[in-house]
């Protein structure tokens, strides 16, 4: 097969904003590359509405990161829709296994962004598709005159329960000891009228029977049963790093892939850029994703293509 | 090859299907769902004649959407003999609902 046989320069896993910013620069730099990626646009592509991408004042997630995909297409890359089922080094570079087919390349930009996290109560995973919810945008419209919660304390519950105003009955937002959304958010709270704060110190069951019923919160240390028939689940990511350590990358302890300012990791020719590394301060935003996967295209270009000229 | 399931067909398509039969639940608003979408096509067009594969829009087919009391998207159900036999929330790979289907 073609693909078995052909050395790309580069490999970028992950076709979210940090795995999309480095194509477009890769591509500018004349880097032959491909990307493979699950989810075109990841994380992003469930975000109602997002208001800090410098350019759009306010832009559902799937559509802005339509525009990405659009802008790395545009450049002539080839965006492979796949799991990733294994990385490796090979005899040259790095072999790349997906969907079945074979991939070779010299270098690797590794942006594999985050998983959503589960709280690990009960009734969580016995309720799943029966009212409990990791994604407002996908589910918000079957909750019409429903009651709902939003269990978080980050712009992913914020944005979530402003999303779900627009459908159900009554939003109670509930977070844990102090919520660090963006304060900008807290004006779209208050205006919707439909949201109530809740602070709480944790979550101790979701009820129900075939379906969800109600939730049973621990607000200073009383028991607190409400009843809902929806409980959306925004309680933070972890970085998504399973391939990565076959190939020996260095993780931090809470398994962040460490890089340095260039993005590289500690294995030659490996890069990682957005979310799921140690770069930007841990900001993870969009804008700081796209910028790590740029400094990553640049840094390769750098490596493979200037120092050898 | 992929089948469009609708409010309309469903009962022709689905319950009274002599094969078994993969309904992918999707909108496309869900981020996920979009994800789910090409996986489908090449399930439909690896399982041939073997199995019935397919996608319902549930924007578009309320009505059996909540009849499956679908309330989380992708969700995917396996019906036998007009039965709910499997079912999944979420985005799952091709292999796995391959052998789901194999297996049954």
């Amino acid at each position: 097969m073609e693909n078995e046989k052909k050395m790309y320069d580069l490999i970028i896993i992950g076709a979210g904003p940090a795995g999309l910013g480095a194509s477009i620069y890769a591509s500018r730099y004349k880097l032959d590359h491909i990307v493979i990626g699950n989810e075109i646009g990841g994380q992003v592509v469930e975000a109602s509405e997002i208001e800090n991408w410098a350019g759009e004042v306010s832009i559902p997630g799937k559509t802005l990161m339509e525009k990405f995909e659009h802008h790395a297409r545009h450049f002539g890359v080839k965006i492979i829709q796949s799991d990733v089922s294994s990385v490796a080094k090979a005899e040259e570079g790095f072999e790349i296994m997906a969907g079945g087919e074979k991939y070779l390349a010299k270098s690797l930009i590794l942006a594999l962004g985050m998983k959503p996290r589960k709280m690990n109560v009960q009734g969580e995973d016995k309720f799943v598709g029966k009212g409990v919810s990791y994604c407002a945008t996908c589910d918000a419209m079957f909750f019409r005159e429903k009651d709902v919660v939003v269990i978080g304390g980050g712009d992913a519950a914020a944005t979530a329960a402003i999303h779900l105003t627009e459908f159900a009955k009554s939003v109670k937002l509930v977070y844990r000891d102090a919520y660090n959304w963006e304060p900008s958010w807290d004006e779209q709270i208050e205006k919707s009228g439909k949201i109530e704060k809740i602070k709480m110190n944790s979550v101790k069951e979701i009820s129900g029977d075939a379906k969800v019923s109600g939730i049973v919160l621990d607000v200073d240390g009383q028991e607190k049963k409400i009843d809902v028939q929806g409980v959306f689940i925004e309680v933070g990511t972890t970085p998504g790093v399973a391939i990565a350590q076959g190939l020996g990358v260095a993780l931090d302890e809470q398994s962040y892939i460490v890089v340095d300012q260039t993005q590289a990791t500690n294995v030659e020719n490996v890069y990682a850029a957005g979310d799921v590394t140690t770069g930007s301060n841990k900001f993870r935003q969009i804008i700081t994703a796209v910028a790590e996967g740029a400094v990553a295209a640049g840094s390769i270009y750098k490596k493979l293509k200037i120092n050898k000229k | 090859m992929e089948v469009t399931f609708t409010d309309a067909n469903f009962d022709q398509e689905v319950i009274k299907s002599e094969k078994i039969t993969l309904v992918d639940f999707w909108a496309p608003w869900c981020g996920p769902c979009q994800m789910m979408g090409p996986i489908i096509e090449e399930l439909a067009k690896e399982v041939g004649d073997k199995f019935k594969v397919g996608k319902l829009n549930v924007d578009e087919n309320p009505e059996t959407s909540q009849k499956y009391g679908i309330m989380s998207i992708p969700a995917i159900k396996i019906f036998k003999g007009g039965e709910v036999v499997k079912e999944f929330v979420g985005v799952q790979d091709k292999d796995s609902l391959k052998n789901e289907l194999e297996s049954l």
